[in-house]
């Protein structure tokens, strides 16, 4: 037989040994030190997509579309702020610096927000003029480094977020490494200029769930008990973090999924630790409601959050509000395909793009190159952010309405089903078309 | 002077009370009675008055100071002068962790020993400490000056920026990072002036202190260096 007639099998790639499997391996070989990046996982993960809405029909009334109105707003820090928070949406900005951003972002970010009647969050480094200046709502994070922290900034703020973890890195720390550290950010941090800035994965005073109600007391006091305090934890253990985080006194609890993002951290930090978002809000919520907490001590989630859908089937898991980071992110105008000529430039390309750590962004959002951060102009792209909270939020009310709720507060695990059997033991609700919830219900 | 008993007024009222003055108040002198280690005790002032604390206080006396000149006759808890912005903070006795802990500017001063992690984070505040200080203190200090009367526990300055620690008695250990430096004459002149505001007298020579401070050597991430971490 003809040695060259024989069919020849097509060249397999290892499942296991995949092509960016392997080229990390030779990345790690040539430079011996992990790789760094931004934003959150991109590995497949159950997800809202494995959630779909059972409409109204014979036993639920929808409400009609364009006439039956749906409500939107949400407080935050009712149980114990004098001064707590209410925003028109359940859509919040969640923390990010100045530093890892431009300001010109931070700025967008504000814009956007207070068009559309929500809040947007400092990150760590502090507050800076621009992003008060143009956020009608501002959350003023209280981090571990506390680089920046200024009690008169605390007194400016709207509330105080004391970041325990974020879903991206929970156990971790941040880095903004040399080349972002300009003049500006290193005086804010009191830093030497072009230095690897490490924060500290701890807060310096305070360990544990009882030091925390201590430090939640003082600064309480400090601010006259006006401001709500929220805690923002990194999705690991659910349960027991939010039950912990009530315990402590917080007002708001903020779960992040490891959808989350980053500025910048290790890659096997970003795809190896923490839960995704889906499997942490039911047992956050098991642990409201076991203490007689629900809906008074407001859970906040992130981590994923793209569409309208996800909005709603968040808040019909049972949370007061979502807050957005990427997707925000991508509304300015990050990975914009327009700019794909220098994506390429950069060894990488539009969607794919996530080495904010080296502030290089050619969209000018994560950078402080000012050449490349007045690229943003922050008024449109505070416009192309409002524009995108009004239809997340259009979204989540065309669901609503669609299975009978005039609140979007008023969706709830009924209404849902899960198309997998981990999205459905995740969620806590019945695999579609059967009565069956894995873990808690028999077949 | 304004006296406020604990025992019959709560912290609320107390911190409220103070929480009003403006720089041009003629309520310039408060003295606290019965604190019982109470928790926020004078936390968040914003003021140029002086209080004195009649007694123990708990976690983060003083938290947050700005411009006040506060002095607890007693013990202090976890953080006191945490973040203090400026004004000056005066122990009569012994301190908890985290003394001065991330303050940016103002003068802490300890008559008696801090427990681990004084100063950690440090950014621009000056510290002085007439007795000892704990393990982990000064760990990532960025600015400021810390000095220490008596001795330092292990792994002193770990991870240090740009603090300055001067030492009179034995260093346990050293942290990352951090090495002992020579004392030049600006450095002594820094110390005099800060011993002076701690009220130490000349009697303690600026010249039986030891100077230490960051090698700079982890200010860049490199991977030869890993194993420092």
């Amino acid at each position: 037989m003809d040695i060259s007639q024989i069919p020849q099998t097509l060249p397999r790639y290892s499942a296991t040994f995949d092509p960016h499997t392997l080229s990390e391996i030779r990345r790690a070989a040539a430079t011996g030190i992990y790789d760094i990046r931004g934003g959150g996982t991109k590995r497949q993960l159950p997800h809202f997509d494995d959630l779909l809405f059972l409409g109204a029909s014979m036993s639920r009334y929808p409400l009609e579309g364009y006439r039956e109105k749906c409500a939107t707003d949400v407080w935050l820090g009712t149980r114990f702020a004098k001064k707590p928070i209410h925003l028109k949406i359940p859509i919040t900005i969640a923390g990010m610096s100045f530093g890892s951003l431009s300001a010109q972002a931070k700025e967008a970010l504000g814009r956007g927000a207070t068009i559309a009647g929500t809040s947007t969050t400092t990150g760590d480094g502090g507050m800076t003029p621009e992003e008060r200046g143009q956020s009608q709502t501002l959350v003023y994070q209280y981090l571990p480094s506390r680089y920046g922290m200024n009690p008169n900034d605390i007194r400016k703020a709207d509330a105080i977020e004391i970041v325990i973890g974020q879903g991206a890195k929970p156990g971790g720390g941040g880095m903004l490494l040399g080349q972002k550290i300009s003049d500006r950010v290193a005086g804010m941090r009191t830093l030497p200029m072009g230095i690897d800035q490490r924060s500290a994965c701890r807060h310096p005073d305070w360990t544990g769930p009882d030091d925390l109600e201590i430090k939640i007391d003082e600064l309480r006091e400090i601010t006259d008990w006006e401001k709500p305090i929220y805690v923002k934890v990194g999705a690991t253990r659910p349960y027991y973090d939010v039950a912990l985080a009530v315990k402590s006194g917080a007002d708001v609890v903020v779960l992040d999924g490891m959808q989350g993002g980053t500025a910048a951290t290790q890659e096997v930090f970003i795809e190896h630790v923490g839960i995704p978002i889906l499997a942490a809000i039911r047992p956050a919520v098991q642990a409201l409601q076991d203490l007689g907490m629900h809906r008074k001590v407001q859970l906040i989630v992130s981590g994923g959050i793209r569409t309208g859908a996800d909005v709603a089937k968040a808040l019909a898991l049972g949370a007061d509000a979502v807050s957005i980071g990427t997707a925000a992110l991508v509304a300015l105008g990050d990975n914009d395909p327009a700019l794909e000529a220098e994506y390429r430039d950069l060894g990488t390309t539009a969607g794919a793009y996530d080495d904010w750590q080296e502030g290089r962004d050619p969209a000018g959002i994560t950078t402080q190159d000012p050449v490349l951060a007045a690229r943003l102009d922050p008024v449109a792209a505070g416009r192309r952010l409002a524009n995108y909270l009004a239809v997340l939020t259009l979204e989540a009310q065309t669901i609503a309405r669609a299975c009978g709720k005039s609140h979007l507060h008023n969706l709830e695990p009924e209404d849902l089903v899960a198309l997998t059997i981990e999205a459905a033991a995740m969620a806590r609700v019945p695999l579609a078309g059967t009565s069956w919830v894995p873990g808690v219900t028999g077949l | 002077m304004i006296c406020v008993d604990l025992a019959t007024t709560t912290k609320r009222d107390l911190n409220q009370s103070l929480h009003v003055l403006t720089a041009e108040t003629n309520e310039t002198h408060w003295q606290v009675l019965n604190p019982q280690g109470q928790h926020a005790l004078v936390a968040g002032l914003d003021a140029p008055i002086t209080i004195e604390i009649m007694g123990h206080a708990g976690y983060y006396c003083a938290g947050m100071n700005q411009q006040a000149a506060v002095t607890v006759h007693g013990n202090v808890g976890v953080g006191v002068a945490e973040n203090m912005m400026s004004g000056r903070v005066h122990v009569k006795g012994d301190a908890s962790q985290s003394a001065g802990a991330t303050a940016h500017g103002g003068l802490l001063v300890i008559d008696g020993d801090a427990s681990a992690r004084c100063g950690i984070s440090m950014k621009g505040v000056d510290i002085v400490v007439k007795g000892s200080i704990g393990p982990m203190s000064a760990f990532m200090a960025q600015a400021g000056n810390l000095v220490v009367l008596g001795d330092a526990g292990e792994a002193l300055g770990d991870s240090i920026y740009e603090t300055r620690i001067f030492v009179r008695g034995q260093v346990k250990s050293l942290g990352a990072d951090c090495i002992e430096k020579e004392m030049r004459p600006e450095h002594h002149v820094t110390l005099r002036r800060l011993l002076d505001a701690a009220g130490v007298g000349e009697d303690v020579s600026v010249d039986s202190f030891r100077r230490y401070g960051s090698a700079r050597q982890l200010y860049n991430f490199h991977v030869d260096n890993a194993a420092a971490y």
